[in-house]
């Protein structure tokens, strides 16, 4: 047996948590050092297992398997393949850059920080499961220290905001979980195992009729729906994203960073993969319905984001429109546009990531979010105007940016999935959503205009100064990124493509048998 | 009765006749000891129960003793386990309190009721079965009224008794009839005459009288409609003895309506299947809605473990195939396993914000986290796994009792179940919000938990982790017991 690496990655958050609350109550710096090089490891060890997935193997890499509660098909599975990587990948980057902007929290760092490390477990765990069970149990994981951290370390209307957060993916989760259960007591061989479960839906063992008051309809139809869109409320499908830009706002920094730029994705990941693997035939059905809401979360969330006052409310509702593109990739059910809706998971969350740093820097010097009274701050904190600026590229698709590699492949796979005949009004869609990508430049351009420009007011800022070297690093470390996969995509286009290769092939062959 | 068998009665009942030498020797002692080494007593009950439960747990399986009255085998063995466990935790809920510690005979009725617990589930006759139920329940009732100078606890002790007494006279009257119609007292020899009146046509009579015991067993299992004493007694009674109740008399209760309802009603079985399954919807629908509008935690908790029972009735209805993985009895211990140590964490963590803040309100409950993490941490857990979430051992123990209602086609009430489960999260995560987000006045000042709280806290609180990231030993133990069982 090989070693776990994966059971590492997710437990060393939790177990460092646990170490973490043990510590006496006053040890403030050690307990941020100590997060801050738990983080560390957790990067380097995602980053280690990136480059060390053979390519050119299997599906599934570093598999663990035991069984964990066999009278009713639970077991500890974990394996990862290019899409899990490269989420590990984007987990540990804003969990690493989010312990370093959190440095300055005085309230109870030792708290925060354990349950900050909680939460990273659960993702880190999401991304990697092979059990439908275990995914569920580390979902759950993800967003429970979400409602206190929200609540206790946020701001602007926190308790509200972290309350309706935690209502809206509460029932969303639960929805899902009837959906697992459902897809459960439906297999063949009761099991959670996601293998298994995949093995059994291309054979077509969801495809028996229900019966319904109504008529019959086949198991696929009526369960995809729950399960993709419960998941999706995490992932911010209108209408259900509401939760999104108040829980956004509300939240500290550091959880900002990794809600929108994680966890948001956990809500895709897993709708992908509880969604459309486990029911292919569902998705194919239903799928291109979604995309008109999501295409509403595209222009919408845009629109929105335009006249916002509150500088961190901008962020919020472009996170409600980015995302939006996403689903829109996972609609095309192509490799183009799958590889696009995983690039642009990854590249959205770095880039929001950095957009909710920059806003917090500002907000923890200038004590004030509201746009119009801002101005001129690339005059005192110039590193973050310019990071702000590369992130402001990227969320508008500039060429030679990551946002770009992902959004072109996204509209093309609309583009192909039309001309393949999944549905009649793809290239409509794709129209429209460009004209999300306008309004993105309109309100990326209002904001840096605003904030980072325009007279500097002295008398109400004074004593405003530059960010420390912590925050530096963490921007730039995130900019990098961003720069770096815009030139060379094929550093992560690679690995995606081994994951999302084999799901398109699946496609095939349930379209080709049934 | 030949001296062989009556050694091999002896020795199935011997962790009885431990817990009686128990009980006497510790009220004896209370008449001689100085009152400065009265702390002992508290103590030295806990190391006599711990002997019972380690003789419980050696002993070997006897089957019938004493002309069939009781029967023990690995099943009774480990609903005594559970219920001297919840007495050993009583005790170290009680050692640190000033009305309680110094008192032999708060802990030999204590005692009292074990054994009568114990009785209950080893029961196989009628006789037996109410001795033993009258036996637990009038010294729950003393139990209940145990604070001389607190009013709540004298209404508690009254409300209790008078509705207990009412409950037990109508079961009584059912047990009347049954003697009546069948002129035997020993289950097996009940079933079957009770198989040959169904099969004469006389359905209605077995009915009558399934009902009226069912009275005095809903009592006891705090199922609506007979839970109305439940909040008041929950309230008033010291905390400790309701976390008591609410974990031992409830597993007692359901000890007996497991075996009593397979062994001598096995004829009427579709009949109170479905009793059974709406008393379950009702009862955790009545609980689930009436403790979202509790103020005083006690009485939330006290609805709470009304819906218990609820999910827990699932389990005792999902019976129908025996060869269908998870069988409904097996969930049912599983589940009493896991709500015994989450209960007791819960009230736990009461006992001590009791103590330190004298208020019993949920809002007292704020700013827990900044006075005591650990305290919260417990609480945190017990609320999570009394809600179901996972991975504490409330969600597996939810899972295997829904798992079995859907193997026996019970689709339906699994859904309303799970409703109910999301309902009740409601109530639980407010404990949570209030311990973790709101402050109160003067909660930078850490609260001292006595020690022997404290541990019994713990040992709850771990046992919950532990059934939950590894509950198949436990199941496994539970299941093996419930196939030998010979209901």
């Amino acid at each position: 047996m090989q070693f776990p690496f994966l059971s590492v990655i997710i437990f060393s958050p939790l177990l460092t948590a646990v170490l973490l609350l043990l510590m006496p109550k006053d040890r403030k710096d050690e307990v941020r050092v100590i997060a801050a090089f738990a983080a560390f490891v957790t990067l380097a060890l995602s980053v280690f297992v990136f480059v060390a997935y053979d390519r050119s193997g299997l599906q599934f890499q570093f598999v663990e398997r035991i069984p964990w509660v066999p009278a009713l098909g639970i077991s500890y599975h974990v394996a990862a393949d290019g899409i899990g990587l490269t989420m590990l990948l984007l987990t540990g980057l804003v969990i690493f850059t989010g312990s370093l902007v959190s440095w300055g929290i005085q309230d109870r760092p030792r708290e925060f920080y354990a349950l900050l490390m909680i939460l990273v477990s659960g993702v880190f765990g999401v991304f990697v499961s092979r059990d439908g069970f275990l995914l569920f149990f580390f979902y759950e994981l993800a967003i429970f220290p979400m409602y206190i951290l929200i609540a206790t370390w946020g701001s602007t209307r926190k308790e509200y905001a972290a309350m309706k957060l935690t209502l809206y993916l509460l029932i969303g989760s639960i929805v899902a979980l009837v959906g697992i259960l459902a897809l459960y007591f439906a297999s063949p061989v009761r099991t959670f195992d996601l293998d298994e479960l995949a093995k059994a839906a291309q054979n077509g063992a969801f495809m028996f009729n229900v019966n319904l008051p109504w008529g019959r309809v086949s198991f696929e139809t009526l369960w995809f729906l729950p399960v993709f869109l419960g998941f999706g409320v995490l992932a911010g499908i209108w209408p259900f994203h509401n939760w999104s830009p108040d829980g956004h706002v509300a939240a500290p920094t550091a959880v900002s960073m990794l809600h929108a730029g994680v966890l948001m994705k956990l809500g895709a990941f897993a709708a992908l993969r509880m969604g459309v693997e486990l029911m292919p035939h569902g998705a194919r059905q239903w799928l291109p319905f979604v995309i008109f809401l999501v295409t509403v979360n595209v222009v919408y969330g845009a629109a929105i984001a335009m006249v916002q006052k509150d500088f961190k409310y901008v962020i919020g509702f472009s996170s409600v429109s980015h995302m939006g593109l996403v689903t829109m990739g996972f609609a095309t059910m192509n490799v183009v546009g799958l590889n696009g809706a995983v690039m642009q998971m990854f590249s959205h969350g770095i880039m929001t990531a950095l957009f909710f740093a920059v806003v917090g820097m500002v907000y923890d010097r200038a004590h004030t979010r509201d746009i119009p009274s801002l101005g001129g701050f690339a005059q005192k904190m110039p590193w973050v105007a310019i990071a702000f600026i590369v992130g402001g590229l990227v969320s508008m698709g500039m060429p030679g940016l990551s946002g770009f590699v992902a959004e072109l492949q996204i509209f093309m796979g609309v583009w192909t999935a039309g001309q393949a005949g999944v549905a009649a009004w793809y290239p409509y869609i794709a129209a429209i959503s460009v004209l999300g990508i306008i309004l993105t430049a309109a309100y990326v351009m209002r904001v840096v205009g605003m904030v980072f420009f325009g007279e500097f007011h002295e008398d109400k800022y004074h004593g405003v100064g530059d960010v420390t070297v912590l925050d530096k690093t963490a921007l730039t470390i995130l900019t990098a990124v961003l720069i770096v996969l815009g030139v060379f995509p094929q550093l992560l286009m690679n690995m995606i493509s081994t994951g999302t290769m084999p799901l398109v092939q699946m496609f095939a062959r349930v379209a080709g048998g049934g | 009765m030949n001296p062989s068998t009556l050694n091999a009665g002896l020795v199935a009942v011997l962790p009885e006749i431990l817990l009686l030498i128990l009980a006497f020797g510790v009220m004896g002692f209370d008449l001689f000891l100085p009152g400065s080494a009265k702390r002992l007593l508290g103590r030295v009950t806990i190391i006599g129960l711990v002997i019972v439960l380690a003789v419980d747990l050696v002993l070997p399986a006897t089957g019938p003793v004493f002309g069939g009255m009781i029967y023990v085998d690995g099943w009774v063995a480990l609903y005594r386990m559970l219920f001297l466990a919840a007495a050993i935790l009583t005790c170290f809920l009680s050692l640190d309190l000033k009305e309680l510690e110094q008192n032999g005979e708060y802990y030999g009725l204590l005692v009292f009721a074990t054994m009568g617990m114990s009785l209950m589930a080893a029961a196989r006759d009628l006789i037996m079965l109410y001795i033993a139920i009258e036996t637990t329940s009038i010294t729950l009732y003393l139990l209940a009224g145990f604070l001389r100078g607190s009013n709540r606890s004298a209404e508690s002790g009254l409300k209790y008794f008078l509705f207990g007494t009412f409950a037990s006279t109508i079961m009584l009257y059912g047990f009347s009839l049954l003697y009546g119609f069948t002129r035997a007292t020993g289950y097996e020899a009940v079933a079957v005459e009770l198989t040959k009146l169904t099969q004469a046509g006389s359905q209605w009579l077995v009915m009558t009288a399934l009902i009226l015991v069912s009275v005095g067993l809903g009592f006891k299992i705090a199922a609506v409609p007979f839970h109305f004493w439940t909040p008041d007694v929950y309230e008033g009674a010291p905390t400790p003895i309701t976390a008591f109740i609410s974990v031992a008399s409830k597993a007692a209760g359901f000890a007996v309506l497991v075996r009593f309802l397979m062994t001598v009603f096995p004829m009427a079985r579709g009949e109170w299947v479905a009793l059974l399954s709406a008393l379950s919807v009702v009862t955790m629908t009545l609980g689930n809605v009436l403790a979202l509008a509790q103020h005083n935690i006690k009485r939330m908790l006290a609805y709470s473990s009304i819906a218990q029972a609820g999910y827990i009735l699932i389990g005792v209805v999902a019976v129908a195939n025996p060869d269908v993985a998870p069988y409904g009895p097996t969930t049912v211990l599983f589940y009493l396993g896991v709500y015994l140590l989450t209960n007791v964490a819960a009230f736990a963590v009461v006992v001590a914000v009791t103590n330190a803040l004298g208020t019993e309100e949920i809002a007292g409950m704020a700013g827990l986290s900044r006075r005591s993490l650990g305290l919260a941490v417990a609480m945190l857990a017990a609320m999570l796994s009394l809600g179901g979430v996972p991975p504490l051992a409330g969600f597996f123990a939810k899972l295997y009792v829904f798992a079995a209602a859907i193997g026996q086609g019970l689709t339906w009430l699994v859904v309303i179940a799970v409703l109910n489960s999301i309902l009740s999260l409601y109530y639980y995560l407010m404990v949570v919000k209030y311990v973790f987000v709101d402050r109160s006045e003067g909660d930078e000042q850490p609260m001292q938990v006595a020690p022997a709280l404290n541990f019994g806290l713990w040992v709850a609180v771990a046992g919950i982790l532990i059934l939950g990231a590894l509950s198949t030993p436990w199941y496994n133990l539970a299941n093996m017991a419930v196939r030998v069982a010979k209901f």
